[in-house]
């Protein structure tokens, strides 16, 4: 079993997304994260997919996907040189002072924003690398235990230019 | 000019050659035909229910290669599609299925006889799509009858709201289309051609393997050719039946689960199976760690899904079976593979197929099934599903001139009859013959009314047991004969659990006879050997009604060989004198 990641096209037209996820559901893949925006055209949107599978039913996995009438291309992203970041925002409740200052180191060592603020509540948006957001929860499930509030986006992703790694 | 989208889909339907429409009105499809009334050139069937509606269409579009059209209303209308769409997507049937649906105004807001027959049919179907706008109309319908068609052909529902039936717009209709998301490949790759007869060439005992896609491409004819090139002996699925002649010297039978000793012995001993056109679902490979186990596996498919996804294959080929059947014909040299011919004869002599004659009658499957090979010539032959479609499976003999129509991925009891109503419209000249068990025929019973009016004489075979045989004798071989809900002639005054039938279980329900005749149709109950044949010539005469023949058979015949489950091919349980 490997993590593996699928930058999909497909028509941008109602029911598409079903369709794909459907078919992730249906088949019983097993999918970690599916975001889904246009592109520079606005008929063609573009899907970063995030699953784990072994090497037999990821092939699996690409024909299905493939053979789905809507579908555009698929790329396999694994074992590319991309760049991929994912949008996460962290509210955390019931702050002290103290609280406060461990937050803006927090965010300084994990180049996250506080980006909205109120005397006992503050509001962190990093935009990170998966396993980058995963770290900074990970450290204030520590410390804020019970008191925050996750929301993540999603991975998105596209090749690199001249990076040979992510 | 500016027309409404209703008249416009009746232009469509004509300019895509739509020759029978098979159709069931309602609320939202009543714009369409409206359109539809008196048009030359377009024969609009009703069928008395959706499901037989879309069985009909399917056995249309599987005997006459073209695209089966339907056209329901929304809701009820829709969902009684949905078994049928499933069972001829499964089987890769090209049908277009329009729907009428609400308003697009009301969609979403649970109005009269809504459903979201795109999101139902989405994992059932090649594609579904809602028409949102009266200019979508004509490029949707293109688009809709190619997708069918082309590639590994399926099933496409065209969802349409009633007022973009009623909308005016152009009239136009496009001559061809592209779509930039579906390209299916159907060209040959010349080097994969090469490498596979590269490994014929150090073959000794090779195989083909036919499926459905053999007779769906329509590459029977040089099928045909390819194999008597060659001189390797030909194993059929049930789809692929048909595929060569099954009289012909080098076909050895169907493999699988009911397959013959023979075809299933020739796969696990041979060393090179060349397959066409199969998925090798779960009914043919038996355990998958044993199967073709000596084999190197070369495996043509247009469908690149379908491709080791079940049986590591050594040699893909991706592309129209009947391209590379072709393109076999023309490279593939001459080769010499005698002796494993004559092994094959061999093991076929030892243990062919058949039935011995467990009651008095003499009215078992096999002769019913013997007497339709030697009565008719010109035919079409649908069965339904369970042991009547496995006996014939196993003991129909096809050739050029015949075809057998069965629901093989799906399994979909109530297919048979509806299909040979399908087949007869599309093949008025051929004889028509469905095989059916009495529990399936009861699932489309009701399309007798369609065979009447329509004046088609389909020859309707019930075999009947009084069992859901099939089921009942997996009961019997792998349940302890606990017969639980499968005697079809139970009542309430029975004992609550029952595995002996005698001769005084309770009469039959319905009496086939009288129904049928209720019906207008002629019926005949067959209970001696020697009334088979006669039986079956009348039928073969009479014009213009449908004739039931109702054959009595065993109670507790059984369909053998078997191979049982999670077992590899090679352990079937044979029936005969072993
Ligand atoms: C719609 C549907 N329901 C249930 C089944 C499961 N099933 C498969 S074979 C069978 C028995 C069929 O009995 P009958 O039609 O009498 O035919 P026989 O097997 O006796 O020839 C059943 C219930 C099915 N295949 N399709």
């Amino acid at each position: 079993m490997k993590k593996r990641w699928i930058s999909l096209f497909v028509e941008n037209d109602i029911g598409v997304l079903a369709r794909i996820s459907g078919l992730f559901s249906g088949k019983s893949y097993n999918l970690n994260s599916l975001t889904v925006g246009t592109t520079e055209d606005t008929t063609i949107s573009r899907m970063t997919i995030s699953l784990t599978s072994d090497d037999k039913t990821f092939e699996q996995i690409k024909k299905q996907l493939n053979r789905s009438v809507e579908v555009i291309k698929v790329v396999d992203f694994t074992d590319t040189a991309i760049h991929m970041k994912e949008l996460m925002f962290v509210k955390i409740h019931g702050c002290s002072e103290h609280d406060m200052m461990k937050l803006s180191y927090m965010k300084e060592i994990f180049q996250a924003k506080m980006i909205d603020y109120a005397p006992s509540m503050a509001l962190i948006e990093s935009v990170q690398t998966e396993a980058g957001n995963n770290d900074l929860i990970k450290l204030l499930e520590s410390d804020f235990s019970g008191r925050i509030e996750v929301v993540r986006g999603g991975s998105v992703a596209i090749e690199a230019i001249s990076f040979s790694e992510r | 000019m500016q027309i409404t989208g209703a008249e416009l889909f009746v232009k469509a339907l004509l300019a895509e050659q739509v020759d029978t429409l098979f159709a069931y009105p309602g609320g939202q499809a009543i714009d369409l035909f409206n359109a539809l009334y008196g048009v030359e050139g377009l024969d609009v069937i009703l069928p008395r229910h959706e499901q037989g509606l879309v069985h009909a269409a399917d056995g249309y579009a599987r005997s006459t290669g073209k695209v089966g059209v339907c056209l329901v209303t929304s809701g009820p209308g829709a969902t009684n599609l949905v078994t049928g769409i499933a069972t001829a997507n499964y089987d890769s049937v090209p049908l277009v299925c329009f729907t009428g649906q609400v308003p697009t105004h009301l969609i979403g807001n649970d109005a009269f006889q809504e459903v979201d027959i795109v999101g139902i049919t989405r994992s059932i179907s090649k594609y579904a799509v809602t028409v949102r706008r009266r200019e979508d109309l004509a490029i949707t319908i293109k688009k809709a009858f190619y997708i069918a068609r082309s590639g590994k052909p399926g099933v496409v529902v065209v969802d349409l709201p009633k007022d973009i039936q009623q909308a005016l717009g152009s009239d136009g209709y496009p001559q061809s289309i592209e779509i930039r998301s579906y390209k299916p490949n159907t060209s040959v790759h010349m080097g994969q051609i090469k490498k596979s007869l590269d490994c014929l060439k150090r073959a000794k005992h090779p195989v083909f393997l036919l499926g459905g896609g053999v007779n769906i491409s329509r590459a029977n004819e040089v099928m045909t050719a390819l194999a008597e090139k060659t001189g390797i002996p030909v194993v059929t699925t049930i789809m692929g039946k048909g595929a060569i002649p099954t009289s012909h010297p080098l076909y050895v039978g169907n493999l699988g689960i009911h397959g013959s000793y023979a075809a299933n012995t020739a796969i696990s001993e041979c060393d090179v199976l060349f397959s066409i056109g199969v998925r090798f679902n779960d009914r043919i490979t038996g355990k998958v760690s044993e199967f073709a186990k000596k084999a190197a596996i070369i495996h043509v498919d247009i469908d690149p899904a379908s491709i080791s996804r079940n049986i590591e294959v050594d040699i893909p080929i991706v592309a129209d079976a009947k391209n590379v059947i072709t393109a076999l014909l023309e490279k593939a040299p001459e080769f010499d593979f005698h002796e494993w011919r004559m092994q094959i004869d061999e093991w076929k002599k030892q243990k062919p197929l058949g039935m011995k004659q467990t009651g008095e009658s003499g009215v078992t499957p096999f002769a019913v099934i013997q007497k339709i090979n030697e009565i008719f010539s010109d035919a079409v032959i649908t069965t339904d599903v369970g042991q009547n479609q496995l006996w014939t499976t196993q003991f129909l003999e096809l050739t050029d001139q015949k075809q057998m129509l069965t629901s093989g991925g799906l399994g979909t009891m109530g297919y048979g009859f509806p299909a040979a109503i399908g087949a007869k419209l599309g093949n008025p000249d051929k004889d028509v013959i469905t095989i059916c068990g009495d529990g399936g025929i009861q699932m489309n019973i009701q399309e007798m009314a369609t065979a009447v009016v329509y004046e088609l004489p389909v020859i309707i075979c019930i075999l009947n047991n009084g069992y859901l045989g099939n089921v009942r004798q997996w009961q019997e071989m792998f349940f302890d004969k606990r017969y639980s809900s499968t005697c079809l002639r139970y009542r309430k005054s029975c004992a609550a659990a029952c595995n002996t039938p005698s001769a005084c279980c309770p009469e039959y329900t319905p009496d086939f006879i009288r129904l049928a005749e209720s019906y207008g149709a002629k019926a005949i109950r067959v209970q001696r050997y020697e009334e088979i044949e006669s039986t079956l010539s009348e039928a073969k005469n009479t014009e213009k009604i449908p004739t039931v023949i109702e054959f009595i058979i065993e109670r507790e015949e059984n369909v053998l060989p078997i191979v049982p489950p999670g077992k590899p091919l090679s352990d079937m349980i044979m029936g005969g004198d072993e």
